[in-house]
């Protein structure tokens, strides 16, 4: 057996971006040991790339919003399957959070009194979005590592977690490498908190960095913790499409929220061609009605830019259908044409989207505030992720929570743009409380020697099948599998090519159990590939057998075989995953539970 | 099909040499995504640090004909393929393998700043009054990703190797963005000149070159921090009021 050094903590967390980092600031104020786990750089995680802002009800453009507003947002973009006490939580404590960041340094952009600034998003009744120009997750992550560092945490930076230790149905600690000099490490800890991000890498189109491999998900479904709606995956509606390098990468919807048009080939404002029932009534009935809600009129409604992301990904993947898409696949996205509305346009959409005008000018050579842009839906987001107790963020399996996009609730069947920054901080803190005083109460548990030997052998297995004659590349596997989803498990779905991916699934991770690696354990990215290829495999089972058991169109999922919304049996129920005893993937149907009513009454009021 | 060839440099803290690798290109190609097509194809275990791919987390530094480049931000359609293209890692920092290098001191580095501390809040509900020309300037300095390209070009740290005795350009900008904070109270003049070398820079203006963010490193924060040192420690006026009031 191989060496290994051993790190003993109150409290390890998985993961250092919003989530992780705020779970580890709360947990260490509290007095618990904290260890903070990343596959990158501290500073380096996804949400840097997060550009919009985070949605919390602070009233400073609009004194009719208030949490009552957020929650009733929240729900009915989730199209009501959202655990409704984790979106009441959510929209109750956002503002405090964000507060919070400010006094830890944070520089929000501010309105002309002084106080933070907010911007219009799709699907939030009022500007509701605190931000910073376009670079909003880079503010927050920076404020939170800066803060963090001085809050006595010990970080373990470019390291991996293949596996979580557990004793009976606690969990008692993982196991990982050191990415740089490829040394295995055990931790030892009272509990785990899971902040591990999202799934994007199973999709070939996607906004996601190298890291969003579903590492989180994997560990905690092998760990015995059950997944949910993992058939919701967002198709953020605006990617860049072109050229092929950068194909994916997000365009934010703050562009919309500044006023941006979506045309296509014939120059129509095709959002306004279809508005769901459910936004009718609050969704403009002309483009010139959009513009002036856009520029603060409080009697317009919002622009049909705005509906919700599912919606608007859909509707674009129609007008492509269609025959009216853009030269490279996608439709145009317009910000330069409110120069015909405002004087110094270009100035204003330098300052309001330096990033996007950086972007685009530098990778594509277009001009934003001159010439449309090209856009088109990208893996952005997965709804789904470990079922969590609302209060807490704990799992099924004690000892184990999980916040983030790795824990999965508060979202529903589609998740509304800003409400991702502000779920990381409101049950990164949390988890990160619940867990020290988990840890608290019932200590540490024990390690099992029999457990730490497995994990080394798997991790080091795709290095001894180096001489075997039928070995495969890492890579090579990741670019079919990416293939695969992006196909069969996409935007639009139907039975039979869910039921083929989730057959081919299994032939891949037949294949990866032959995949051989080239050099030495010392940062070898071949390696690396191999093994977040296991966990890349388990969210792709997940996705298919989800979206095929659930014979409905609602929110992100829609069923080309199924298209309608059902009012029974699927208005009421969330899918959930478990390994059963033999291995396999076991779905259930769990029923939601029933909203209380005064939280019934504030949805109607704000119907 | 255009090919492009690169001298790519392969090996570790004992040591390494430059090795071809030439690979295809394809239409809006950085180079980032010619390091990945070489890694899939021809060597697996190159070793690259990168994570967005959009120029927004400032992983992927490395030198591209000898120029710290982000190289996912370095379209290949700008760089000459006539001959190899060179690429290589930050010189400033110990390499660890290939492309990736050791830039733990940097961390070490921000850890010993004095950290941020607001004064009391302005209302009962834990909030401040600040206005957008209160804060147009550091907002400037917090765009910053870390991306170490200017400390990797400035010549104290690349060619004098004073590691100990100068934070670089990173850390300067990171402190006049804590200095010129409307809420900070703290002070951070005497660590400035006394351990952070503020006076080392002498303003050659190449860190404000390489910033993929358009920080203006020199003019907006080296400078005004060096004249605030300056005025604190060796002001005139004060040093008379000092001697008059024998304090």
């Amino acid at each position: 057996m191989e060496d290994y050094s051993t790190h003993e903590h109150d409290v390890l967390i998985i993961g250092a971006g919003g989530a992780g980092l705020r779970a580890a600031i709360e947990a260490s104020t509290m007095g618990a040991s904290v260890g903070l786990v990343t596959k990158s750089l501290l500073g380096k995680a996804h949400t840097v790339m997060a550009e919009g802002g985070m949605a919390a009800a602070l009233s400073n453009i609009d004194e009719r919003d208030g949490w009552q507003v957020h929650f009733a947002d929240t729900m009915r973009g989730g199209q009501y399957l959202n655990n409704w006490r984790m979106a009441q939580i959510h929209a109750q404590e956002a503002p405090e959070r964000v507060k919070e960041l400010e006094a830890w340094g944070a520089v929000f952009d501010r309105t002309k009194e002084g106080k933070i600034l907010q911007r219009n998003f799709g699907g939030h009744a009022y500007p509701r979005l605190a931000h910073v120009g376009d670079r909003t997750g880079l503010e927050m992550l920076r404020t939170l590592q800066d803060h963090g560092v001085h809050q006595g945490l010990d970080d373990y930076q470019e390291c991996t977690v293949t596996k979580l230790f557990k004793d009976g149905n606690r969990v008692t600690g993982a196991f990982g490498y050191d990415r740089e000099s490829g040394q295995f490490r055990v931790f030892k800890a009272g509990a785990v908190i899971i902040a591990t991000g999202g799934i994007g890498r199973a999709f070939k189109v996607t906004s996601n960095s190298w890291e969003g491999t579903g590492d989180g998900h994997a560990l905690g479904y092998e760990a015995g913790a059950e997944l949910i709606d993992m058939e919701f995956i967002q198709f953020h509606p605006t990617g860049m499409v072109w050229p092929p390098s950068v194909k994916g990468l997000l365009v934010t919807e703050g562009v919309r929220g500044e006023g941006g048009a979506l045309k296509n080939s014939e120059g129509q404002r095709f959002m306004y061609d279809d508005i769901p029932p459910l936004y009718e009534n609050q969704t403009a009935d002309t483009p010139e009605e959009g513009w002036r809600y856009v520029t603060g009129d409080r009697e317009a409604r919002r622009p049909a830019e705005l509906l919700t992301r599912d919606h608007v990904a859909r509707s674009i993947v129609r007008e492509v259908k269609e025959g009216r898409g853009s030269p490279h696949g996608g439709v145009f996205l317009d910000i330069a044409w409110i120069k015909e509305k405002i004087p110094n346009a270009e100035e204003h959409i330098k300052r309001k989207l330096p990033a996007m005008y950086h972007q685009f000018m530098e990778l594509a050579g277009i001009d934003i505030t001159k010439e449309p842009m090209e856009v088109g839906p990208t893996t952005h987001y997965v709804m789904g992720g470990i079922r969590v107790d609302a209060e807490s963020q704990m799992s099924s399996v004690a000892g184990l929570f999980a916040a983030g996009e790795a824990g999965a609730g508060l979202h529903g069947a589609n998740r509304l743009g800003g409400n991702s920054l502000s779920d990381l901080l409101v049950f990164g803190k949390r988890a990160g409380e619940y867990a020290a005083s988990f840890v608290n109460e019932k200590g540490l548990g024990e390690l099992d020697p029999e457990q730490i030997i497995q994990a080394q052998e798997e991790a080091l297995a795709p290095f001894k099948r180096q001489d075997q004659a039928t070995t495969l590349n890492p890579y090579q596997l990741q670019f079919e599998l990416q293939d695969l989803l992006q196909d069969k498990v996409g935007i639009i779905r139907e039975e039979t090519s869910l039921e083929e991916a989730s057959e081919e699934i299994d032939k891949l991770a037949e294949k990866a159990e032959m995949v051989a690696v080239d050099g030495n354990k010392q940062f070898n990215p071949g390696w690396h590939t191999a093994l977040d290829l296991k966990h890349l495999l388990t969210v792709a089972k997940a996705c298919a057998c989800s979206a095929l058991a659930r014979k409905e169109s609602r929110g992100a999922h829609s069923r080309i075989d199924f298209p309608d919304k059902e009012t029974g049996h699927w208005a009421k129920h969330t899918i959930g995953l478990r390994k059963d005893e033999t291995g396999k993937m076991k779905v259930h149907h769990n029923p939601i539970p029933e909203i209380p009513e005064e939280l019934q009454k504030i949805i109607q009021e704000q119907g | 099909m255009r090919t492009a060839t690169f001298n790519i440099w392969r090996g570790d803290a004992d040591g390494g040499e430059f090795k071809e690798y030439t690979t295809e290109l394809s239409e809006g190609m950085v180079v980032l995504d010619a390091m990945h097509q070489v890694q899939a194809e021809q060597a697996q275990d190159l070793a690259i640090r990168w994570n967005c791919k959009a120029g927004k987390c400032g992983s992927c530094s490395a030198e591209v004909n000898g120029m710290p480049k982000l190289m996912c931000m370095t379209r290949m359609s700008d760089l000459p393929t006539d001959e190899p293209i060179t690429i290589q890692p930050l010189k400033a920092f110990p390499p660890i393998k290939d492309l990736v290098t050791d830039v733990s001191w940097n961390y070490e580095v921000k850890k010993k700043i004095t950290p941020f501390k607001p004064r009391e809040p302005d209302f009962e509900d834990g909030s401040w009054e600040m206005h957008q020309s209160d804060v147009d300037r550091i907002q400037e300095f917090r765009k910053c990703i870390e991306c170490y390209l200017c400390q990797d070009v400035c010549h104290v740290l690349r060619d004098h190797h004073m590691h100990e005795e100068f934070v670089g350009p990173r850390f300067l900008v990171y402190s006049a963005a804590l200095e010129m904070h409307p809420l900070d109270t703290e002070e951070r003049k005497k660590e400035l000149r006394e351990d952070k070398g503020v006076g080392l820079c002498n303003i050659t203006k190449c860190c404000t070159k390489v910033c993929p963010e358009g920080i203006t490193i020199t003019d907006n924060a080296i400078i005004p921090l060096k004249e605030r040192v300056v005025d604190d420690a060796y002001d005139p006026i004060t040093k008379l009021v000092q001697l008059v009031t024998k304090k």
